[in-house]
């Protein structure tokens, strides 16, 4: 299944996985970052609300 | 209904979690078609060899590096003239895609050269550019942090992102500016005679839309948190004077 890059398997195997390295990271941090921010809002405003 | 209604914050974030969900699942379908189509089932290049491969990847992150400053511009001349908060957040949320697609386009510039080039650098008129708008980009990012008052910030980032278009123009046609330096041309252009041949160009337009559909997806999430941000730091001030 693997097609065969010949004598720049490195160059393109290598550029491939610093790309999906660095989108899968954008993506993971992005999410991660929203859901923190969604949850400590959520807390703020309970927080004005009992006061 | 008008366009500047969804510069209400409400409005955007109730808007943009519809749109979300379907965006981010074309984005993925792109990407993954894309990338697979191009790896696996397109043959070697004639000169670059398996090298070509690079390109699905390396076109559309150039690309939308430059698109996403120019989305920032936009934003920022409508933070500038209107004073709408949602479109300065939009600007600050874009620029971390942005420079997260510089770095893979010089990266995967860098890799795909030293083969083809002999070198992993060169101080070549786009590349150049490219590093710039990449500093600017880290500026841009770096000046939001530095400053606390939301709309001071917006301000002074929306300046700084006038500045920077320069270079994201510069980065697009540098090599039409200067005939000289190793890089080639444009990969795409409308005119087909100097188009990349079919065979490689259909899954490029596919990995394209991936990317594009990616950026969108992005941003919208990425707005959300930073309307999100901004109200949570409205609401502490708020509390700490009462």
């Amino acid at each position: 299944m693997m097609p065969d890059l010949g004598k720049y398997a490195d160059t393109v195997l290598s550029a491939y996985a610093v790309s999906l390295v660095l989108i899968a990271a954008l993506v993971a941090l992005s999410i991660w970052r929203a859901r923190r921010v969604r949850s400590d809002l959520e807390k703020v405003e309970l927080r004005g609300k009992r006061s | 209904m008008s366009l500047w209604e969804y510069a209400n914050p409400v409005r955007f974030i109730r808007l943009t979690d519809r749109l979300l969900p379907p965006v981010a699942v074309g984005a993925l379908v792109c990407l993954v078609i894309g990338l697979i189509w191009g790896f696996f089932f397109t043959p070697d290049d004639y000169r670059q060899g398996s090298t070509v491969k690079i390109i699905y990847l390396h076109v559309p992150a150039a690309l939308m590096a430059i698109n996403a400053w120019l989305m920032m511009l936009v934003a920022s001349l409508i933070w500038i003239v209107r004073r709408h908060h949602v479109s300065a957040l939009a600007a600050r949320a874009a620029a971390p895609v942005g420079a997260t697609m510089t770095v893979i386009a010089l990266a995967t510039g860098a890799i795909w050269g030293q083969p083809m080039w002999g070198t992993w650098w060169a101080w070549d008129p786009r590349l150049t550019s490219f590093l710039i708008l990449f500093l600017f980009y880290l500026g841009y990012m770096a000046l939001w942090e530095a400053i606390e008052n939301d709309d001071t910030a917006a301000d002074l980032t929306s300046i700084l992102c006038l500045v920077g278009s320069v270079f994201a123009l510069l980065s697009r046609y540098a090599v039409n500016f200067w005939n000289q330096g190793l890089h080639q041309g444009a990969s795409l252009s409308l005119d087909k005679e100097e188009n990349v041949a079919d065979v490689f160009y259909l899954p490029l337009l596919v990995c394209i839309a991936g990317f594009v559909l990616l950026f969108v997806a992005l941003v919208f999430l990425r707005t959300q948190t930073e309307i999100r941000a901004r109200r949570m730091r409205a609401l502490i001030a708020r509390e700490r004077l009462a």
